[in-house]
């Protein structure tokens, strides 16, 4: 039971070691029984007033929606630019 | 104080004119577009003496407003051969704006081969023989501040513009008298070169901020317009760290990032042309990198970073999202230094890094430059100066490359390329492209904020439901903020932070002693667009161009593998207050 986590800019900095290229290798068993991208969230330790937009799978989703088994998961704070 | 200056190429005449009373009230993209639509003949060749081009400061230039020195740039575009207003930053916006000059109208066309330069001062306006004719912007602009000092901002055109190429750029310098800042899109670098005008010199000298008619009443709104912008965390701080730069990442993960001509929207080299790689590159090199660095003057947002190489020296400004995309994934080449002198080189030879950038892709799909390579690239980018003729093919845009290289796939809107955006990955921008008079365009309405950014509510990028409407409301707010001044960028606070459009209202309403409310904005933009949308009519760009290339709605996009399935009829729905 594990996820693809990818972060976006600041939110980089609270997970020591972060690689871009790869991503984070999130198990997902600590979040049961119930994983959401905010349990997951919360387990690798991102603070959840700096999240503004969820993408799973390349959709956006909100906090509180599902994330199961082999998903990938991208967290972001606000950004902007055009 | 407030004047417009006519220019006519032919006779050299450079006279200062009251207002005329049609033009009251009016500024930036709205004074423009007004003045394109009365007096040039919307049928006239674009690079021909009937048409003009118009300079205009925004109507909140030379006041204390954060972020409200830009310049509009008008014609009718060589690109679309539509009406066009092209914006930039930089000095010259605010210091015209100071010597009370409303707009620098330029008419006819001087003989050809002939370079001239026109001095604007305080009171006196001149055309000049120019001796920089035949230098790229760089070179240009260093000459002519031996002769008119560093207290002066510059307006030039490099050879691109000399050779009338249809993407050719006009540059602005920045506070540092680089010419960096660009009116990039239309081609309307090839319209001043085609009357002969090489540079405009604009010496602020005596110039003053213009007279308020309750000055407490705008200190207090323009207070409460730049909380707006510093409380926001893109305005307050996104921008500043990451530039525009920071949307490649979010691109590639929601599926738009246009790869390789528009065959898919995600690029596997996206980490190393990001936002976060630039900000990193440039803090670890240091020297004359600088991570926040504001275009010009009042500008609190401070998205234009300087990107160093490795040894500390100054490639160019960070380059821009839509630069990025172009050179990048657009074109396979994942090496961000490579990317940064194709900046700098569009910003010396004077060409829209958007229509030149997806020019190479294009003809990469055609066979006409190999595909990734990027010395390749760097060799045909330097064809713009040296005018060889892949150089000029590419100069002119995608359109024109397309054509020349047998390209199935050409991402373009009336004339003019799409920018860094899959509309079948995010349909509302695909709306935008399809409908502006501008020719495809993600400013005229950037509807990437609700369907990617949530910012301004939130739209599925993935579903046709809504886009229309995002794109109508954001396209009439956009002509408003372009006619106030107003960096595009503050529209990110404007759309979250409730006070910050009241605050420009009260701003507005201060200077001029007007009594706008919001709906008034709304019918401004509305107005403008209208005007726009006419002289294309006239024109005979009619409703019919308002489409999308067809591979958009036939070709699935991956990953997510949806198409742009917006129909023509509902598209005509965008404008409805057109009959």
């Amino acid at each position: 039971m594990s996820v693809l986590v990818k972060l976006s800019t600041t939110l980089r900095d609270h997970i020591p070691g972060y690689n871009p290229e790869t991503g984070l290798d999130a198990d997902l068993t600590a979040c049961a029984p119930l994983p959401t991208a905010e349990t997951l969230a919360r387990h690798i330790g991102l603070p959840l007033e700096e999240i503004k937009i969820v993408m799973v799978n390349g959709r956006r989703q909100e906090l509180t929606s599902p994330v199961y088994d082999g998903d990938r998961v991208a967290y972001f704070p606000a950004v902007g630019g055009g | 104080m407030f004047r417009f200056l006519r220019v006519n190429m032919a006779t050299k005449s450079c006279v200062f004119e009251d207002i005329p009373a049609e033009y009251a009230g009016l500024g930036g993209r709205a004074l423009t577009s007004t003045i394109i639509a009365r007096e040039v003949t919307p049928t006239c060749t674009p690079l021909g003496p009937h048409n003009k081009l118009v300079f205009a400061p925004g109507l909140l230039g030379a006041t204390n407003s954060p972020n409200a020195n830009r310049i509009s740039v008008g014609c009718k575009s060589p690109l679309t051969e539509g009406i066009k207003e092209s914006n930039s930053g930089g000095q010259p916006g605010g210091h015209l704006a100071k010597l009370g000059i409303l707009a620098i109208i330029v008419e006819d066309m001087a003989t050809e081969g002939e370079w001239w330069q026109l001095e604007v001062s305080k009171d006196s306006a001149k055309l000049v023989p120019s001796p920089v004719g035949g230098l790229n912007n760089f070179e240009a602009v260093g000459k002519l501040i031996e002769t008119y000092g560093k207290d002066c901002s510059y307006v030039t055109i490099g050879r691109a513009g000399e050779f009338k190429l249809t993407a050719a750029s006009i540059a602005f310098t920045d506070r540092e008298l680089r010419p960096m800042r660009h009116a990039g899109r239309g081609g309307v670098g090839a319209v001043m070169g085609s009357k002969g005008l090489k540079a405009i010199i604009v010496n602020p000298e005596g110039g003053k901020n213009h007279p308020l008619h309750d000055e407490q009443g705008f200190r207090e709104a323009a207070k409460r317009f730049a909380k707006a912008l510093t409380e926001h965390p893109v305005t307050g701080q996104g921008l500043a760290e990451y530039g525009t730069a920071v949307l490649v990442n979010i691109l590639h993960e929601a599926g738009g990032l246009p790869t390789r001509n528009f065959t898919s929207g995600q690029f596997e080299g996206h980490e190393a042309v990001s936002g976060e790689r630039m900000n990193k590159l440039t803090k670890e090199r240091g020297g004359e990198g600088v991570v926040a660095h504001g275009c010009m003057s009042g500008c609190i947002i401070k998205c234009s970073g300087l990107f160093p190489d490795t040894k500390g020296k100054l490639i160019s400004k960070w380059p821009e999202y839509e630069t990025l995309w172009c050179f990048g994934p657009h074109c396979g080449i994942d090496d961000l230094d490579l990317i940064a002198h194709f900046d700098h080189m569009c910003d010396d030879f004077g060409v829209d890094t958007i229509d030149v950038g997806v020019a190479i892709g294009v003809a990469m799909a055609g066979g006409g430059i190999p595909k990734g390579d990027g010395k390749a690239v760097l060799e045909a980018m330097q064809g713009i100066s040296d005018g060889t003729p892949l150089g000029r093919v590419i100069g002119c845009g995608t359109a024109t490359t397309g054509r020349v290289f047998g390209v199935r796939r050409v991402p373009c809107v009336k004339g003019q390329s799409l920018p860094a955006y899959d509309p079948r990955a995010v349909k509302g921008v695909g709306v935008t492209y399809a409908t502006t008079p501008m020719g495809a365009d993600h400013t005229a309405g950037y509807s990437v904020t609700a369907n990617i950014l949530s910012v301004g509510g939130k739209v599925d990028p993935l579903k046709k439901e809504g886009q229309i409407e995002l794109s109508r409301n954001l396209q009439v707010a956009t002509a408003s903020v372009d006619s106030v001044g107003l960096c595009l960028f503050t529209a990110f606070a404007i759309l979250d932070v409730p006070d910050a459009l009241p605050a420009i209202v009260d701003m507005l309403n201060a200077k001029y002693g007007w009594n706008l409310t919001g709906d008034d904005v709304v019918t401004l933009g509305q107005r403008i667009l209208s005007t726009e949308v006419d002289f294309n009519r006239r024109a005979g760009i009619t409703e019919a161009a308002d489409h999308l290339p067809d591979f958009f709605s036939d070709e699935p996009l991956p990953p997510h593998n949806t198409t742009f399935d917006i129909t023509h009829e509902e598209l005509k729905t965008t404008f409805n207050w057109i009959k």
